[in-house]
């Protein structure tokens, strides 16, 4: 036969025309897309979104988080029937009141699904194989902060939408509403991002999800405790001023204060002092400090857990 | 084209120097890293995959600079670590699937590709139970198979065999040679066995506390020595036949040394072929069996010894 001169290519035997026969056989090379750090990042917040909820894991993992979100809607359905069936002219509770009113599901929530989302990966070691790819701790630490924030987020905004629908339905006015909508929508978000930055942070600390859940309970509740009792001390104690500024030591009165300066909202502490916009916005600068520390101590934290 | 590439590369910690001065140059195929516990092993490791900083020199991966480019470089390779890394309540095929996606291939691609690795990696049935069932064996398959699952020109294996049985061991050898030879992909091994790396291996390098002690091809280390091993039987004639020959191959002006039953004859020079000759004529006249007569081949081991020697001898001057 005639070496066919046309056909491009080396001839069958040459060295890598061999080669590549043999990986047609088994093995095949990837030459599609790598959609690289970006998208990398964004599958872990996905997928640890989900988590948050448990979709894609264990139908026994859905049960904690789906009861909660359960539990945190349930006030604010009964609240819109009896608004509507009463034809009452404005809703009984505050939109930005009503994620203080149920702080202890919200804590119990961050305190349940937190160290899911990082405690496993350290306890099995898994964090490695991600420092491996492309993703460096900062995309990790943000993509599980900002998975968790959100899955806050809808856990406290979605009874919220709940009100403001009921109140829509109750023929309450409209522009009042919206506005209450708004702010209670504001204050759940930077609720949300607070509490998520705590939660993480403790749930990195320990790779033992059941310390984890201990500790981030102890940290939503005691200050809150010691804060609300201090508070009620002092407002008994003709010392009214000193309220918004104790509100300062935990996580729920400080969002209750930045709700409650900057949000229209009643605060929800002894003698509902009115903080003032001085008050209000060092709040506001405890909040920022404190996300931002959180998450410096979480990127710290990823340091050394490298490999 | 050179796979890795290191520069006076160092690593200093406080109180240990991890790494000193270290120049190397890997080529495609299966290099093994030998080592200590401690030898600097996982630290380079760390370093090629652009983790840790080199306290000195310079190091490229796949031509990236390690410094500068590690991300690329981390989207190119794959890495299997040493300890357990596999959560135990996702199946293999939902954990390789979501690493594949962490290393950048879209959702569809990850699938895919995700079911050819686990079957290339000797994981069929098993791969849709939760890994927690496992054993040792299947967990290294699955630990390998996110390495590989997108595709990367080259891997980084930690002492992959670490916990397995015999039969395991032989396994995961045999499936780090054909990562190789049927997939392409260059592998970096790392063990503190030199046995296994000699059969693997086309290429090794040993570190000894951060120092390289020797780098070169597998056949330069087990390669012919001059050395011939002669093994004979004894008679009712000669019931000392061992004894025999040597006194023999003494007269007849050859060096040796016995080991045993094991006679290591020297054959160097210009009368290397003659030593055969010779050995063959003193077996014959004294009327024995020759059970064995061949050239005897380095072991890896001997380089370790006789740095040794050397650091013994040293340290007594």
């Amino acid at each position: 036969m005639q070496p066919d001169t046309t056909t491009p290519g080396p001839a069958p035997g040459a060295g890598p025309a061999a080669a590549d026969v043999i990986h047609d056989i088994g093995y095949r090379h990837y030459d599609g897309p790598r959609l690289g750090r970006g998208y990398a990042r964004r599958s872990l917040y996905s997928q640890s979104l989900r988590g948050a909820y448990g979709f894609g894991r264990s139908a026994k993992s859905k049960v904690m988080p789906m009861i909660l979100f359960g539990v945190m809607c349930l006030p604010a359905v009964i609240i819109v029937a009896v608004a509507i069936f009463t034809k009452q002219n404005e809703l009984p509770v505050e939109y930005t009141a009503y994620a203080v009113n149920l702080q202890m599901v919200i804590a119990l929530y961050v305190a349940a699904q937190a160290p899911v989302s990082v405690s496993r990966d350290l306890r099995f070691k898994t964090v490695p194989l991600y420092f491996s790819r492309p993703i460096d701790r900062i995309d990790y630490v943000t993509a599980k902060f900002g998975a968790l924030a959100t899955a806050l987020f809808a856990l406290t905004a979605v009874p919220v939408l709940i009100l403001y629908v009921g109140a829509l339905l109750a023929k309450l006015d409209f522009t009042e509403q919206t506005k209450g909508f708004a702010q209670g929508i504001v204050s759940v978000a930077v609720l949300s991002l607070l509490l998520a930055a705590i939660g993480l942070v403790i749930a990195a600390l320990t790779p033992r999800r059941g310390f984890g859940i201990a500790a981030i309970i102890a940290v939503m509740f005691i200050p809150y405790t010691a804060v609300s009792a201090v508070q009620a001390i002092a407002y008994d104690q003709q010392n009214p001023d000193a309220v918004p500024w104790i509100g300062l030591f935990s996580p729920t009165t400080l969002n209750d204060t930045i709700s409650a300066a900057f949000l229209g909202g009643t605060p929800s502490v002894p003698g509902q002092v009115d903080p003032s916009k001085g008050v209000g916005a060092i709040a506001v600068l405890v909040t920022v400090a404190l996300i931002a520390g959180c998450i410096a101590l979480l990127l710290r934290r990823y340091r050394k857990a490298g490999l | 084209m050179t796979v890795i590439a290191t520069e006076s590369l160092s690593k200093r910690f406080p109180r240990v120097t991890a790494l000193d001065r270290l120049t190397v140059g890997i080529e495609p195929g299966v290099t093994g890293l030998v080592g200590a516990n401690g030898a600097g092993k996982s630290t380079l490791i760390k370093i090629l995959l652009g983790l840790s900083p080199a306290t000195e020199g310079t190091a490229t991966v796949l031509g990236l600079d390690v410094s500068r480019d590690g991300s690329a470089i981390r989207e190119r390779v794959g890495y299997m670590p040493e300890h357990d890394c596999l959560p135990p309540d996702v199946s293999a095929t939902e954990f390789v699937v979501h690493m594949a996606r962490m290393s950048g291939l879209p959702p569809t691609a990850a699938r895919e590709r995700t079911a050819d690795t686990l079957r290339h990696v000797g994981l069929y049935e098993e791969r849709y139970r939760p890994i927690g069932g496992y054993s040792t064996g299947m967990k290294q398959r699955v630990k390998l198979a996110q390495a590989l699952v997108h595709d990367p020109q080259l891997v980084f294996l930690d002492e992959p065999t670490n916990g397995l049985d015999p039969v395991g061991r032989d396994d995961m050898l045999g499936l780090i040679r054909r990562i190789y030879s049927d997939f392409g992909i260059s592998v970096f091994v790392t063990s503190h066995l030199l046995g296994e790396l000699e059969r693997t291996s086309d290429h090794i390098v040993v570190i000894d506390g951060g120092k390289l002690l020797r780098s070169s091809s597998t056949s330069d280390f087990t390669g012919a020595t001059t050395t011939l091993a002669v093994e004979v039987t004894d008679t009712d004639a000669t019931p000392d036949g061992t004894g025999a020959l040597r006194k023999a191959l003494s007269e007849a002006g050859l060096s040796l040394q016995a080991d045993g039953h094991v006679l290591y004859v020297e054959a160097a020079g210009d009368q290397a072929d003659d030593t055969y000759d010779t050995v063959r004529d003193a077996v014959a006249e004294l009327g024995l069996g020759l059970v064995r007569m061949e050239q005897r081949r380095h072991r890896i081991a001997e380089v370790f010894s006789d740095h040794d020697q050397q650091q013994g001898g040293s340290d007594a001057a």
